[in-house]
């Protein structure tokens, strides 16, 4: 685990990425946590399966995973390759600030 | 008189529908099965047929023979479920109001998420080993296969058996060399995990385990199409990986009626359960366990088996009005078949990862560690698996809770699942 500055804030982050404590994210954090995963234009679609991968983690306790996050986020598999380049479900979940999505055992 | 139906006559709902009949009189509860067929498939086996080592006839009993007396067993397909008004409404029209649910519907593999998996070339140079027929037709391709590249892959997680890739993976290299072409053959596991397996200390023996093999792996790979005539895994991110011969481990969803239940099931149609006490978090009336239900823990028929004792006691208690046990702590163990008549056993929970050390306890059988014994382990368990298992007798020994003497539990914890 280690301590991190984003936005001029301290936020806890664990050796992959993800938020130890997802208390600690505010929506404001976004674009630069985008920009550390190599997403400089952060568009619409963008910004939708973000804040749908931060409700369904509120709702839920955990994220989606990236078939679950096609059928019920609005936007399609391809596309959110696309919008989240190698890893839609991991790299949406770590700019969520939701931890690393589970079910994958 | 209570009405409990329980939905699905596999692994769950078979040895849960024959406790529940030992723990209510015949006039204190009816107890009525449903499954959409009378074929009860022991899945581990699925995994020889390929190989040659199991026969489909062998490895098949009808549901309903599974079933003590006093438990009703009726075919049919399920249309939904009322939540609300607490009714199950199958496709034909018939309905079965109950005062309990168990949601034991397990997982249906959805091939059609993939595309071009079951076009052309399926049956020829694609096959799965998750189907009987497909693992049939699959065993007369590995017997005349040439040599070349072979490819096993797995679509998505959660899959049932999360290890059966690998151990397909190790049979298959045993294979090749029993018939003498194994040089000839490439072989490489295709995974969307970024390790050969989903825990640390497992995934770190099993990758070793391959390299020594000398089988590749290939993480982080989501397959988005098959390529059946030409040969190709076409990832989502557009990278392609080339084959002879691939074996494909569809994604997996819930059973289709979830879907149609709304606040039954999540987006893949699992079910949403309180991980500890296995009741519904759709109504208190409803209870689920097995691959049906969306927990953080193997769909396998260890769990399943180890829910299926809290899940008992918990429909005792909430028929009595009594609080529930919440006591599943996600305990799972599998053996690992490894080729050359050799296993290895792993065990672990919510909390605790597979690690080394011995099961049940300081003397028994080695943890993450290939022997000869834990093969026999794994051979003689299909007995159990029909004499005592289902038929909801206790296994000596072998308790729902996970076992933590035997273990070296400082190799690395797990994080804490939250409720």
């Amino acid at each position: 685990m280690s301590v991190d500055t984003i936005d001029g804030v301290q936020v806890h982050l664990n050796d992959e990425g993800f938020f130890t404590d997802p208390t600690e994210w505010r929506e404001e954090m976004v674009p630069a946590l985008a920009r550390r995963e190599g997403i400089e234009d952060l568009t619409d679609r963008h910004w939708m399966v973000i804040r749908f991968m931060r409700a369904q983690y509120e709702a839920k306790g955990t994220g989606p995973s990236v078939r679950e996050l096609g059928k019920t986020s609005g936007v399609a598999i391809k596309e959110l390759y696309q919008l989240f380049p190698k890893g839609p479900a991991k790299l949406a979940a770590k700019i969520a600030g939701i931890p690393k999505p589970r079910g994958c055992i | 008189m209570r009405r409990i139906v329980i939905l699905g006559a596999g692994t769950g709902g078979t040895l849960v529908a024959n406790r529940l009949r030992r723990a209510f009189s015949r006039r204190e509860a009816s107890i009525i099965c449903v499954d959409q067929d009378d074929w009860h498939v022991y899945q581990p086996g699925l995994l020889f047929v390929p190989f040659g080592l199991a026969v489909p006839g062998e490895i098949v009993r009808p549901r309903a023979r599974q079933l003590a007396s006093g438990v009703e067993f009726r075919l049919g397909d399920v249309d939904r479920v009322d939540v609300a008004n607490r009714v199950v409404h199958l496709a034909d029209g018939y309905e079965l109001p109950y005062d309990v649910l168990v949601v034991a519907s397990g997982s249906r593999l959805a091939f059609e998420d993939t595309e071009g998996l079951t076009g052309p070339g399926w049956g020829e140079r694609v096959f799965t080993f998750y189907t009987l027929d497909s693992a049939a037709e699959l065993g007369a391709a590995l017997a005349t296969f040439a040599g070349g590249r072979f490819v096993v892959n797995v679509v998505e997680m959660p899959i049932k058996c999360p290890v059966a890739p690998l151990e397909f993976c190790f049979l298959a290299d045993w294979f090749f060399h029993e018939r003498g072409i194994r040089d000839e053959v490439d072989l490489t596991f295709v995974t969307p995990l970024d390790a050969a397996f989903t825990t640390p200390v497992a995934a770190h023996h099993l990758g070793g385990m391959l390299e020594e093999r000398g089988i590749h792996l290939v993480t982080e790979f989501n397959t988005g199409e098959v390529d059946g005539v030409g040969g190709r895994l076409i990832s989502y991110d557009e990278r392609e990986i080339g084959f002879d011969l691939g074996v494909v481990v569809p994604a997996h969803s819930g059973a289709s009626f979830v879907t149609r239940s709304p606040g039954l099931g999540d987006g893949l149609g699992f079910v949403l359960t309180d991980p500890h006490t296995l009741q519904s978090q759709a109504s208190p009336h409803v209870f689920a366990l097995g691959d049906a239900a969306a927990l953080p823990i193997s769909k396998a028929g260890s769990v399943t088996h180890f829910e299926g004792e809290v899940l008992v006691e918990n429909v005792r208690r909430f028929l009595a009005g009594e609080a529930l046990d919440a006591s599943y702590d996600g305990h799972a163990n599998c053996f690992i078949e490894t080729g050359f008549s050799k296993a290895m056993l792993i065990d672990f929970n919510y909390d605790v990862e597979p690690l080394t050390g011995h099961y049940p306890g300081p003397v028994g059988l080695p943890l993450l560690k290939e022997t000869h014994l834990n093969h026999l382990g794994k051979l003689m368990f299909q007995w159990l698996y029909w004499h005592s298992l289902l038929p909801g007798r206790d296994i000596p020994g072998i308790r729902s809770e996970m076992p933590r003497a035997g273990k070296h539990l400082a190799e690395r914890p797990k994080e804490e699942v939250t409720r």
